[in-house]
């Protein structure tokens, strides 16, 4: 499996990267050298191996359902360039 | 032509837990903003997400309620995509292995026809936050405060019909979740909140038409208008030539109708992949087990058990159990009324619910206990009061003016049980009525009824619907042959 540069274009969009001229075509040459390595592991039989989900062989571990959580929110809302009544700001966004 | 429609539901419950799903913010509602969003939330470098084993649990009893698939083993992976009130970049929710698989529910339409929808499957995941667009001076404000709370997505199969039909598959969800207790089910509050999935094809087809998703379709109301107006809206573009486009609309309620939010030519790519901060889950059998004593009789067994023991109509039974307060309320009913099943339904369905309607309060509310019900029901039945005055006591006793004997004790409410007493009214009534009396005895045989419940109103005026009436009935018959 190969892709091509639109390919790239199009995931940098979707990660919101933003490619200077001439990236896309550094990145297409590494890209697909990965995907080289993967095609190789692609070949492995895996007939009658389960998917592994997580490299860890663990079952994951419950908590119970209680508020132990303090309000940080002095604290988070310092971190923020802009925030009022409480709410971090942003560029206004509406669809 | 005639065409079918096919509709898919994906509905989305929050879950009744005191925390998040990940992590120990309290899920409150209404809270000052930002209050109880906890590091986890947030997503700050050095935090792990710890599932919540409520949240679990609850998912798991839905899918035993269902009678779904539930394989003990499922993974939480991520779905990317960029919005402010995502703070992790990324919802962790559920992909390829979700909680729970394959199961199904049946609804009774208004007709009375049943019909089996599948679902797909259910799958757990958190809630983002919420973005506030008014009120920021051209910015928008972000409160996460419901970033991480407990959401369980119901994904039906295209198995519905109408509106009618998802508005039906809807109210059932919203009763087994409330019957599980695992959420209020409040879709004012979106505690509930539904996206529909409309196609439209010719009548024999089998191949599905180009979909439309309809998003926030949040009362019940609104779910019928919206995918009915859609089914049409796809009708008249099909039958004047033109083509669906796979898009996301948006319904408003004012003006009724859908309009294009955003097409999928871009289809969302959300890059999946399992999330590496949490390992698989695994539910064991004794898990279920656990969960399968604790599970409360469900809606469908209740309708049969009314139906067979009370022998009451599939229609009342139907509307007795679709809330698990109400069923309860009805056989408390029963039984402070001394096993009387039939009128403790038609006095629950018709008055108490009707009353609950009006003064839109739930039944938790209601201000008549099912002792006080109960005892009006055995004073009807023992012949103390009329049905009418019945509804005359139920009102005082609704109105905090004591128990139902009181009531009828003092307001002097009983029925007349002295046939000397009762005798002398209707005598009086003739007397003073003499003219209907003439034109009664003169009318032909098939006129006479009607001018008969003259006299009957006229008893029951003068005895202030105290007059038992099967006895003042015999007793101006008696009067009126002489």
């Amino acid at each position: 499996m190969a892709i091509d540069h639109t390919t790239v274009e199009r995931t940098a969009h979707l990660a919101r990267i933003r490619l200077e001229d001439g990236d896309a075509e550094d990145l297409y040459g590494r890209l697909n050298e990965i995907l080289g390595l993967v095609d190789q592991l692609q070949q492995a039989d895996v007939d009658g191996i389960e998917p592994m989900a997580h490299p860890l062989d663990l079952d994951q571990p419950l908590r119970p359902d209680e508020v132990t959580a303090s309000d940080n929110r002095d604290k988070i809302l310092r971190l923020a360039p802009a925030e009022e009544d409480g709410c971090f700001l942003v560029p206004r966004v509406i669809e | 032509m005639s065409w079918e429609a096919v509709i898919g539901l994906e509905v989305h419950v929050q879950l009744a837990a005191d925390s998040k799903i990940f992590s120990g913010a309290s899920t409150r509602f209404g809270s000052e903003p930002n209050s109880q969003a906890s590091l986890v939330d947030l997503g700050m470098p050095g935090t792990l997400p710890v599932l919540n084993e409520k949240v679990l649990d609850m998912a798991l009893l839905f899918g035993l309620a269902i009678d779904a698939e539930v394989t003990g083993h499922s993974v939480f992976a991520r779905k990317n995509y960029f919005y402010p009130d995502l703070p992790k970049g990324y919802q962790t929710s559920q992909f390829d292995h979700p909680v729970v698989g394959k199961g199904h529910l049946r609804i009774v339409l208004d007709d009375g026809t049943e019909k089996t929808l599948g679902i797909t499957r259910a799958h757990l995941e958190e809630d983002a936050g919420k973005s506030l667009h008014e009120g920021f001076g051209g910015m928008t404000g972000i409160d996460l405060n419901r970033a991480g709370t407990p959401l369980l997505e119901i994904v039906s199969e295209p198995d519905m019909r109408s509106g009618t039909e998802a508005v039906a598959y809807l109210k059932k969800l919203h009763s087994i979740v409330r019957y599980l207790g695992i959420s209020d089910g409040n879709m004012a509050e979106g505690s509930m909140r539904c996206d529909a999935n409309v196609s439209v094809r010719r009548s024999g087809e089998t191949a599905f038409g180009h979909r439309t998703e309809i998003k926030n379709v949040n009362s019940f109301r609104f779910v019928d208008k919206a995918i009915n107006h859609e089914i049409e809206r796809q009708i008249d573009v099909l039958e004047d030539g033109g083509r669906i486009e796979q898009e996301t609309r948006l319904y408003d309620a004012d003006k009724n109708e859908t309009r294009s939010m955003r097409t999928k030519e871009e289809a969302d790519d959300y890059r999946y992949f399992p999330c590496p901060d949490l390992l698989p889950v695994r539910v064991t059998d004794d898990d279920l087990q656990r969960l399968r004593a604790d599970m409360p009789e469900l809606p469908d067994s209740k309708r049969a058990r009314f139906v067979h023991d009370y022998e009451l109509s599939a229609y009342d039974a139907h509307v007795l159990v679709a809330e698990r307060a109400v069923a309860e309320y009805f056989e408390a009913t029963v039984s402070a009324a001394g096993g009387e099943a039939k009128l403790s339904a038609n006095w629950i369905t018709s008055e108490l619910l009707g009353m609950l309607n009006r003064e839109e309060l739930s039944i938790e509310h209601a201000r008549i206990t099912p002792q006080q019900l109960g005892t009006i029901i055995r004073r009807i039945q023992d012949g103390t009061i009329s049905s009418k005055i019945a509804k005359q006591v139920f009102e005082a006793v609704w109105n905090d003016e004591g128990d139902p004997d009181t009531v009828i004790e003092q307001q002097g409410l009983k029925q007349m049980s002295d046939s000397g007493e009762l005798e002398a009214i209707v005598e009086q009534v003739l007397a003073d009525n003499a003219e209907q009396v003439e034109a009664y005895k003169a009318a032909e045989p098939k006129k006479r009824k009607k001018m008969f419940g003259f006299f009957v109103g006229q008893v029951m005026k003068a005895t202030g619907g105290k007059a038992n009436p099967q006895q003042a009935n015999a007793l101006i018959e008696q009067k009126l042959e002489q």
